[in-house]
């Protein structure tokens, strides 16, 4: 695949240096008085989520991955392995537990997600920013409590720990932002679903 | 409502706000003007559409029919010198091709002044003066400005330091004594210039001869030559040198730029040779400055970006 040139780089391009993929995550044209002119970076590998600086000159050539994205639905979990697949042609893709991490807690069955691939291998992908699930597990609140600075444990249906204000009851439906894994608000309450 | 007449009118209030920015450029407009013509200076226009652009290893010129779009009016400016104009300035728009980010743009104002008979520090003398002036002329009232949350005076000292002694402390060498191009410019960049003093003008002087662009060499040493740039907030404002004046020299220095050019696969522009010319039949021994009139609005108006201080950009 072509390289890019330094001069192509711009805020959010996805460049591989050393067989890794990187995305900048800044971006800073600079050029001293007489100098040459050079791009001043902050990327971000792709694969561990580790940022560093990077300065490329003009005269560079940068390599180009390669990445895609697909939409797929996620379907169910098979031993280690998350299972996502194409809902046209039912192909199937796997990710490890291990790659996904925390964000397994956040995967719901039928959930669209788009799927990041590099050298045709997954590496990543998006999560809807909130989703809503039911608390099976928490302690009665108080009645009339309404705060929402005094939070209290609870459990979701996938057995996930979570804090949730006092007032969160036993089979309320809440909405949690999965970029923080925080609960965000109350869908509805239990018996008034 | 159309998008087109939505984009237009979001453009009005986009330029409406702009306004104390506007007011403070034709200010500073005004501003030097005034500071030239006490002292005797004449303002002059040159051709913006040249034949010739001043061949620079990385300065680009904007190709235009068949001629580009000047890089700089200096060789001009030289030649006026050259037939007895002592005191002249100019302000003007000049054209780098590929130069675009918050502190780049295309299109931008130059302000270039040029003395005889004098040489680098005489030039950072009408600097001070022109910047303390700019100040209180542009921004209300005072040579006092803020940089960075902190008040700065710049009608105060200046801060000076040598390109070697600055390398040596921020960059761990010297490039004075072992000129390393590319090193050179990735240190600058990267740990030269971040560490200069934000809230003290400061020049950095004294670059290596290779370095040097059109700047002669320094009496006594020949490896150093008399440039110097302005950093105010930690930007580059201003450029300027005890200028070349030996015909050979300034021909060997074109034909090395041209080599270098050939070998970053860049546009090789002819040298000019009117300019050669007129240096061979004396150009007097003279000093100007290249100052980035958009860079210095963005410092008096606290900008991020050139966006801040220039109505219209690409």
């Amino acid at each position: 695949m072509a390289d890019y040139s330094a001069s192509d780089l711009r805020k959010g391009l996805k460049i591989e240096l050393d067989g890794v993929p990187f995305e900048i995550t800044e971006f800073q044209f600079v050029k001293p008085g007489k100098g040459m002119a050079m791009y001043k970076c902050r990327i971000r590998n792709m694969i561990t989520g580790g940022t560093q600086d990077r300065t490329f000159r003009e005269v560079e050539k940068i390599g180009k991955p390669d990445i895609y994205s697909r939409e797929l639905v996620y379907t169910y979990k098979s031993g280690d392995n998350y299972v996502f697949s194409d809902p046209d042609t039912y192909e199937e893709v796997e990710i490890a537990e291990d790659a996904i991490g925390d964000r397994k807690w956040f995967l719901i069955e039928e959930m669209h997600v788009n799927i990041l691939f590099y050298n045709g291998k997954p590496i990543d992908f998006d999560l809807p920013v909130f989703i809503e699930k039911e608390i099976i597990e928490t302690e009665p609140g108080f009645r009339g409590d309404t705060a929402n600075n005094v939070t209290k444990p609870a459990t979701l249906d996938n057995g996930y720990e979570i804090q949730v204000p006092i007032f969160i009851n036993q089979g309320d439906i809440v909405r949690v932002d999965t970029r923080t894994g925080k609960y965000a608000d109350r869908v509805s309450s239990a018996g008034r679903k | 409502m159309t998008p087109q007449i939505e984009s237009l009118a979001g453009d009005s209030t986009r330029l409406a706000a702009l306004r104390p920015a506007l007011k403070m450029r034709s200010k500073a407009l005004l501003g030097v003007r005034l500071f030239f013509q006490s002292r005797d200076f004449i303002e002059v226009e040159t051709p913006t559409r040249l034949k010739f652009p001043a061949l620079e290893t990385h300065i680009d010129a904007e190709p235009s029919g068949e001629y580009y779009l000047r890089t700089s009016p200096e060789l001009h400016m030289k030649r006026l010198l050259a037939a007895g104009y002592e005191r002249i300035y100019q302000i003007g728009p000049c054209f780098r091709k590929g130069e675009r980010g918050e502190r780049h743009h295309p299109e931008y104002t130059m302000l270039e002044w040029y003395r005889i008979d004098s040489d680098y520090m005489d030039i950072l003398k009408d600097t001070h003066g022109l910047v303390a002036e700019l100040a209180r002329r542009a921004t209300g009232g005072t040579s006092r400005i803020t940089i960075q949350g902190r008040n700065v005076d710049l009608a105060r000292e200046w801060k000076v330091i040598t390109v070697s002694e600055a390398f040596k402390t921020f960059a761990g060498w010297d490039p004075a004594e072992n000129f390393d191009e590319d090193r050179f410019n990735r240190d600058l960049v990267e740990k030269v210039e971040p560490a200069l003093p934000l809230h003290q003008p400061t020049i950095l002087k004294d670059y290596p001869i290779e370095a040097g662009a059109f700047a002669r060499s320094k009496p006594g040493a020949p490896h150093l030559a008399e440039r110097w740039e302005l950093y105010l907030g930690g930007l580059e404002i201003a450029n300027a040198y005890s200028e070349l004046i030996d015909p050979i020299e300034q021909e060997s220095r074109f034909h090395k730029a041209a080599e270098a050019r050939a070998v970053l696969g860049k546009p090789v522009y002819p040298i000019d040779a009117q300019f050669i010319e007129c240096m061979k039949a004396g150009l007097p021994p003279c000093a100007g400055i290249a100052l980035g009139l958009d860079r210095l609005l963005m410092v008096f108006a606290q900008a991020a970006s050139l966006d801040e201080v220039m109505a219209f950009r690409e």
